[in-house]
């Protein structure tokens, strides 16, 4: 794989916001997971040659965060919270749900790249628990039985915008 | 807002704005003004949504004029949110929808009635309450760390002005360094993260130490999963936290600030970017500070998902660009920390209490709490109680108040089987330690720990062989790697763990867990990896029947281990009307409609709860 034009231009956008900064790296790669959704090999590779810090380094670093991933992530990334809150109020069963219907792992991706599913550690809506977030929205008290109407309103919200799009 | 440049002008502005708070809260100019609860859960609950209709209907009814709408920081009550707050009359509206805005401005705001039905309503009395001070749970709260958090709005430097902010720094600028840190010492504080050092005492350090470049670095890298204090009170008074970190800036000769704040906090993040950024404006960053020679300033960096950088030492090494592992130490942080230079890591609660302790004096703090831990301490109260949320109560409040007074108990009428405070580090509690005064002695005395103040209730539903395999999953997998004993522990520890859920543990295991746990303990280098067995210790020494009725019985009291549970049908109760069936995702479930009750073959079942949840009858039961 090469890296788009486009992509060169703004990775080293990127590090030239942040260069100056005492040890940037990890600002950089934040900025580059945000922009991208990923940071795959030839990004790191460009942000080495941008900054010196050598290739090893910046692979160690990426691999130690959660944050920050090597491969790119679905359209629809369904966080399930398996902080301690949610958990012991049954998040492990939706996330299993959520797992069975969509048919991949946590961590994974399906492969029409619609949905990503993350097991989170707490994300501080413990009232809100068992709490599921999908992209920016939070489903608040998630039972096993809604697990397939959160699916549906991904699928429905895609296609709407699909329609829009056409 | 104008430039703030010496302590007179701060004096001017305090009480200019001081004047415009209470105006809004007393509604002395006559208008009257609402307040929504913009903390993360109840803005996951629309509360954005909530302040725009609110103020769109005022438009449209003309009295946009005469009530102002405010977004404050965390109510904490979050069970009952979002909420909404009614001046200068001091009435509490929860869980607010939006359909229910035009029936609060119809009835309270224009026929200066209550709306009755959106009271908080005592489960025990029945008894609907107007103001927050008289709901049980605030009762026996006291906010220090909480200050402000849910009255002033978070992203307005000039309420935070009015209600105090910047007059303890005043007041420290003009104090010997030296006495800056003893007033600290005096006080008793102690570090609010989890470890329970005494704050002045790392401040001496730092200050003893000879440098012409020294750091402070606020520790907001909240893992705890369940913990959420340190978020809240950078969403709901900001400023607090930038003040704590500038009197120790002045008090240790430090210059430079650093936050570290978890980056699965946007809201924090982006209140705390505003903060800094007005605070500069104003000049209350940046040089000469109230027409001293103090200059400070401060930055921000995020974390990427990683428990062990609340660790200081491995935070320290984040921010420096790299896997953030844990150093030796000593050196401590204090002598060679951040870039190799002197550096006080705090925790952000720590730090939102010492401009309360210099503002208020020493005494003020120190009359609440126990001997050795003093002032308040924040808990998140979470897992199975009616009142989930945030509370700050002095040191030496009783686990039973804790738990029944300010919680409100278990709900649906389930016994309390135990509490898990200091997160994965931690240790459960039972029963007969709830008469325990909670401060940092106590519960380490109990195998437990204070921690950040996770505080999770788990009643007679919950595995605790299950709730101590939960724990291990997460230190496994957030053990960063560094030490043997921590990271192939962890694992070994997880594996007899996961052994005896499925039912295919044996007795001699418990042997094994015990001295796994010792050798986890003491071969490690950081906190995570010493307290990473805590959970197993303490559930071994409290609930070995239940690991044993899951080795020698193969069962699982509280029917939660999958493997060792089983589902039926209660032919009783069964009205044949194949839901269950219908909802069987491997076809197990057997019978006729409307003939025959329905029967589910066990060997088949994947015991996935999908009948469970789908019957109407509650017809179907784990064994």
């Amino acid at each position: 794989m090469k890296l788009q034009e486009h992509a060169i231009k703004e990775i080293k956008e990127i590090v030239a916001q942040f260069i100056n900064e005492p040890t940037p790296l990890m600002m950089i790669l934040s900025a580059v997971q945000t922009k991208f959704g990923y940071i795959p090999m030839e990004a790191q590779e460009l942000i080495s040659e941008e900054t010196g810090i050598s290739v090893a380094e910046i692979y160690g670093v990426v691999t130690f965060y959660s944050f920050f991933s090597l491969k790119p992530k679905g359209k629809y990334i369904i966080g399930v919270c398996l902080g301690t809150a949610c958990y012991v109020k049954n998040s492990q069963q939706v996330i299993d749900k959520f797992c069975q219907l969509l048919g991949i792992q946590p961590g994974e991706t399906t492969a029409d790249g619609m949905f990503t599913i993350d097991a989170l550690r707490c994300i501080g809506a413990c009232a809100l628990a068992p709490a599921v977030r999908v992209n920016e929205k939070v489903y608040p008290q998630v039972r096993v039985e809604d697990v397939e109407k959160i699916i549906d309103a991904c699928e429905k919200m895609e296609a709407e915008k699909n329609e829009k799009g056409n | 807002m104008k430039k703030v440049t010496n302590p007179e002008m701060l004096m001017v502005a305090h009480a200019a704005f001081k004047k415009q708070l209470d105006d809004k809260f007393n509604s002395k100019t006559g208008k009257r003004a609402i307040v929504i609860c913009g903390g993360t859960g109840c803005l996951s609950s629309d509360s954005t949504v909530l302040k725009e209709r609110f103020e769109k209907v005022l438009k449209d009814k003309g009295l946009d004029g005469i009530i102002s709408v405010n977004m404050v920081g965390c109510f904490g009550f979050c069970s009952q949110g979002p909420f909404v707050k009614v001046y200068p009359e001091d009435t509490l509206y929860r869980k607010v929808k939006v359909s229910d805005v035009e029936k609060i401005i119809e009835e309270d705001f224009i026929n200066h009635g209550i709306v009755e039905d959106l009271l908080y309503v005592d489960p025990i009395t029945h008894e609907k309450i107007k103001k927050m001070e008289d709901i049980n749970f605030y009762k026996k709260q006291k906010r220090i760390a909480l200050y402000g958090c849910s009255v002033i709005d978070p992203e307005n430097i000039e309420e935070a002005i009015g209600y105090g902010s910047f007059q303890a720094l005043d007041k420290a600028l003009h104090m010997d360094r030296q006495e800056v840190i003893n007033m600290i010492l005096d006080s008793g504080l102690r570090g609010r993260g989890g470890g329970g050092f005494p704050t002045g005492r790392k401040w001496q350090f730092a200050y003893n130490q000879e440098s012409d470049e020294k750091y402070v670095v606020c520790n907001g890298d909240e893992g705890d999963p369940g913990a959420f204090m340190d978020r809240s009170i950078l969403e709901g008074n900001p400023l607090s936290v930038i003040e704590g970190m500038m009197i120790a800036g002045y008090a240790i000769g430090a210059k430079e600030g650093y936050f570290y704040v978890r980056a699965e906090y946007p809201v924090a993040v982006n209140r705390l970017n505003i903060a800094i950024k007005q605070a500069r404006e104003v000049g209350l960053l940046g040089n000469n500070i109230l027409g001293t020679d103090f200059c400070f300033d401060v930055h921000l960096r995020l974390g990427a998902g990683a428990f062990v950088c609340g660790e200081e030492t491995a935070l320290l090494n984040s921010i420096e660009g790299q896997r953030g592992m844990p150093r030796p130490r000593p050196p401590f942080p204090a002598v060679k920390g951040l870039w190799g230079k002197p550096t006080i890591v705090n925790n952000v609660e720590t730090l939102a209490c010492v401009p309360y302790i210099v503002r208020e004096g020493v005494e003020a703090f120190t009359k609440y709490g126990t001997e050795k831990s003093k002032g308040t301490k924040v808990f998140a109260l979470g897992g199975k109680v009616n009142n989930v949320g945030l509370v700050e109560i002095p040191m030496g409040t009783t686990i039973r108040e804790l738990v029944y007074d300010i919680a409100g108990g278990i709900p649906g009428n389930k016994n309390f089987k135990a509490i898990q405070t200091g997160g994965p580090s931690g240790g459960c509690l039972t029963e007969e330690h709830l008469d325990t005064p909670i401060d940092f002695d106590n519960l380490v005395a109990l195998g437990s720990m204070m921690g950040s103040g996770g505080a999770i209730v788990m009643d007679e539903d919950n595995c605790m062989v299950d709730v101590a395999k939960f724990y291990m999953e997460f230190i496994c997998d957030e053990s960063c790697g560094k030490c043997t004993p921590c990271r192939i522990g962890t694992k070994r520890i997880l594996e007899i763990l996961t052994k005896i859920t499925n039912g295919e543990g044996e007795l001699s295991d418990l042997d094994r867990l015990e001295e796994l746990a010792e050798v986890t303990k003491n071969g490690s280098l950081c906190a995570l990896g010493q307290t990473a067995a805590n959970p197993i210790i303490s559930t071994l020494k409290r609930f070995r029947d239940e690991y044993v009725e899951h080795i020698v019985n193969k069962t699982c009291p509280a029917h939660v281990c999958k493997n060792l549970i089983s589902y039926h049908v209660d032919p009783d109760l069964c009205k044949k009307c194949s839901k269950c069936a219908r909802n069987c995702p491997v076809n197990c479930i057997t019978g006729v409609p409307g003939k025959e009750t329905y029967k589910i073959d066990t060997t088949a079942c994947v015991r996935c709860g999908t009948c469970l949840s789908a019957c109407p009858f509650h017809a179907i039961y784990k064994k």
